[in-house]
């Protein structure tokens, strides 16, 4: 040591000590330093974050705050994951065009990148539920029968029996849930947006929330088979009241008066 | 009764005869014949709405006996094992199992099925409007009350028909509404739920009830309704059908065609096309889709939950009633739903006594054969319009969360809505009716004597210009004038033969203040005299 400490004071000595530093350095960082891909992976995350912070300075701080902390306008956005905004901005309810009882589905103006770009924002915020991946979702493999029964037990008290929707109080909604795109549906159940209560994982399961989507593909979409005829909007008794009263008893006394008109007297002229 | 042989000179009869001789020995089918084949009815597209209502009941009738061939009216649980394949593996009673047979696994059960359901509403429906063309012409008066009745109860009736018809597939629409019903049951106070217990056999749903629905349904209230429909139709022939006011018709005649045979043809192909309406709208339009509604449990339930519109006014009370409920000596009063289950008999006994209280009111006692003109009875006409109204909004609160999702309002407003209407609406449609049938006779009254406007514009040499007048025809002016005007009854004198101060009972001072919003002064225009009518067409130039 005496060798080392009467050298201490050489002129190289500060430059061998920066290069040992250097080299530890070094050797630390190829030691600990992720992969490559993992390496770029965070970088495009936190681009992605950074692209997301813009888009959201621009269509949604004005209501929700500078950083998502929330405003009296809008709630904190902290902790409620990327599958709430993939939902709210996918089905064009956020960014909303003005307050109101309920904010109703409208026209979306966003690509589906810039939509993740938002989620990625607002999930990095707090943790929350992330985008459900195609296969939960897909109504492929999904018991449906299962499906509405559990429909019926906790949805269709504001859903109605096939999802046409129906009202609440002081002019909010459970809309209609007629050729809504699966995700939004699991996503939905996940998040409970606006006046729908949530449905985690813990309280109903992945292939439960696939049993409903797999349900209501059944009898409320495109594919859907209606083996009675016109369904009259599948609202029940009240429009078809409405129409036997119009088209019913209607088309019947129009044919009463077409009987009355043709009447024997006709002979005598 | 006949006692003609077959065998005369002419050798043997032809076989129709034969077998009509026969008939008339053992039944007196030719004076029967003989009295009624050649009644006269008159004509009138109206008179056809009462013919809608009994051609849908036979069709309710043939369409039933096929469904009481499949359906099974029991409660005991079976898993679904159809070919609906959204309910395959669920847990079902059999009634909603073998309802799901009949939609799915029985050749043609789904149209017989969706034929019987529209045709209850059309049968209910047209009962309504028949009941309302009587209501409106007046031709419930003497001697028509008691048929009147008759069809009062069948529409009372057949609204019960279709309540237990409808809720026997056990499925969880219809199981919403015998909840509803139950709760009903439970709010009256003490007996409640003991009633409850007994129709159910127990805790609510229990296991009896669809059984018992089943009898009620196809046998008790369907038999009662035949046999008012069959008194109904006597009393209609018994009576004479009523007819308009027109040259020739009079109280003591009846002016049209025979039964045999312009009213038997136009009945019977009436019959076929009613039958062939109905068919089409059940093949085309679903009603009552059981499968989408899924088997009754109590721990389900959906939004947009209301009964068939005959019964949907009751449903609008209770939608709109506060949900008032008072503590009394311990027991609890549920008056939110006690309250609209009193109400539900008065709306409809409303209508149905009304013919009673006119003539008590007028105190006409006389027959009736000749129809009014709605115009020519203004008080009548507006309580008929107001008792509608007030029907309406009842049915616009039975659909309040339809009618808020749909025109994009607060179903709290909407029910606020209903609330006020209820007083308030049947108020102003009587003013407002009475005010548009005044306006009428005015009108009709100028008609007469001024003939009708042509449309037609003439200038005169010194530049006035008028519309030149068309006189009416004899026959226009008389039906236009054919109806009777009534003096409002007066109280009896104050005093009594012997000068003594007589005691006018307060009955007596409310028919007359009654009588005199019917016949008194502006509450009917006084139609044109025979000397007014000379005066103004005697031909002194003047339009």
């Amino acid at each position: 040591m005496k060798k080392l400490s009467a050298r201490r004071r050489h002129p190289l000595a500060a430059v061998v000590v920066l290069l040992l530093a250097l080299a530890c350095t070094g050797g630390l960082y190829a030691v600990f330093a992720p992969a490559d891909k993992a390496q770029a992976e965070e970088t495009s995350q936190s681009l992605a974050i950074d692209e997301g912070k813009k888009l959201y300075s621009v269509g949604c701080a004005s209501c929700h705050g500078t950083g998502g902390q929330g405003t009296s306008d809008g709630p904190s956005l902290v902790g409620v994951g990327a599958a709430a905004v993939d939902f709210q901005v996918g089905t064009g309810r956020m960014p909303a065009q003005q307050p109101g009882a309920q904010v109703p589905k409208k026209k979306n103006i966003y690509t589906q990148a810039e939509i993740d770009q938002l989620a990625a924002y607002i999930a990095s915020l707090g943790a929350g539920p992330a985008i459900p991946t195609a296969e939960l979702y897909s109504p492929e493999g999904a018991d449906i029968a299962k499906g509405g029964e559990l429909f019926r037990t906790n949805c269709a008290q504001c859903h109605n029996f096939t999802g046409k929707g129906g009202a609440l109080t002081h002019g909010k909604y459970a809309p209609s849930l007629e050729d809504v795109d699966p995700k939004h549906i699991y996503e939905a159940m996940q998040t409970g947006p606006q006046n729908m209560p949530s449905f985690p994982d813990t309280t109903m399961s992945e292939q439960n929330k696939k049993d409903i989507i797999g349900y209501l593909h059944a009898v409320n979409s495109d594919d859907t088979v209606e083996p009675g005829g016109l369904n009259l909007g599948g609202l029940g008794p009240v429009t078809e009241g409405l129409f036997g009263w119009i088209f019913g008893l209607g088309a019947l006394v129009a044919v009463a008066i077409w009987v009355a008109a043709r009447t024997a007297k006709a002979k005598k002229s | 009764m006949s006692t003609t042989t077959t065998t005369d000179a002419r050798g043997k009869a032809p076989a129709g005869e034969r077998v009509a001789d026969w008939a008339d020995g053992r039944l007196g089918i030719y004076s029967l014949a003989k009295a009624n084949l050649r009644k006269v009815f008159p004509d009138h597209p109206s008179f056809m709405l009462g013919e809608i209502c009994l051609y849908s009941f036979i069709i309710i009738i043939l369409t039933g006996v096929y469904l009481t061939l499949f359906f099974h009216p029991s409660m005991n649980e079976v898993e679904y094992t159809g070919s609906y394949v959204p309910l395959q593996g669920q847990l079902m009673s059999e009634a909603f199992n073998s309802t799901m047979h009949i939609s799915f696994d029985v050749r043609g059960g789904l149209l017989i099925r969706q034929i019987h359901h529209w045709a209850a509403l059309v049968f209910l429906a047209g009962m309504f409007v028949h009941m309302m063309r009587v209501f409106f012409t007046g031709a419930f008066r003497k001697p028509r009350e008691i048929n009147w009745v008759f069809g009062f109860l069948l529409f009372v009736l057949g609204m019960f028909t279709g309540f237990t018809g409808y809720s026997l597939p056990d499925d969880l629409l219809s199981g919403t509404g015998v909840r509803f019903m139950e709760g009903a049951v439970l709010s009256v106070p003490i007996v409640g739920t003991y009633l409850s217990f007994f129709l159910f056999g127990g805790e609510f749903p229990g296991g009896d009830f669809v059984a018992r629905f089943f009898a009620v349904h196809v046998l008790l209230l369907p038999g009662i309704m035949l046999g008012l429909v069959v008194a109904h139709l006597i009393l209609v022939f018994y009576h004479k059908h009523t007819q308009f006011a027109g040259p020739g018709r009079t109280n003591n005649n009846v002016v049209g065609m025979p039964l045999m045979p312009v009213y038997m043809a136009k009945a019977g192909g009436f019959f076929f096309l009613v039958f062939g309406v109905i068919a089409v709208i059940a093949a085309l339009v679903q009603i009552n889709p059981i499968w989408s509604l899924g088997p009754y449990r109590p721990d389900q339930v959906s939004t947009g939950a209301q009964p068939d519109w005959y019964m949907g006014f009751s449903e609008g009370l209770i939608r709109a009633m506060p949900g008032w409920e008072i503590d009394f000596a311990g027991h609890t009063l549920v008056l939110g739903v006690f309250i609209p289950l009193m109400i539900f008999p008065l709306v409809l006994v409303a209508i149905a006594v009304y013919p009673f209280i006119e003539s008590w009111v007028t105190g006409d006692k006389r027959e009736h054969h000749i129809l009014d003109r709605p115009r020519n009875a203004p008080t009548r006409t507006a309580v008929g319009v107001a008792w509608i109204t007030w029907y309406c909004v009842m049915l616009i609160g039975g659909g309040n969360d339809l009618f808020a999702t749909h025109f994009h309002l607060s179903i709290n407003a909407v029910t606020w809505f209903v609330r006020i209407a209820f007083f308030v609406a049947p108020v102003i449609a009587f003013v407002v009716t009475k005010r548009i049938c005044l306006g009428l006779q005015r009108r009709d009254r100028d008609k007469v004597l001024h003939g009708r406007e042509s449309g037609i514009i003439k200038r005169l040499p010194h530049g006035e210009f008028i519309e030149i007048h068309e006189p009416l025809s004899q026959e226009q002016l008389h039906t236009l004038t054919a109806h009777e005007q009534y003096e409002p009854v007066e109280i009896g004198p104050k005093v009594d033969e012997h000068g003594v101060e007589r005691k006018i009972p307060a009955s007596e001072k409310l028919r007359a203040k009654l009588s005199k919003n019917y016949y008194g002064e502006g509450h009917q225009i006084p139609k044109p005299t025979v000397e007014e009518f000379k005066e103004i067409t005697s031909g002194h130039g003047h339009h």
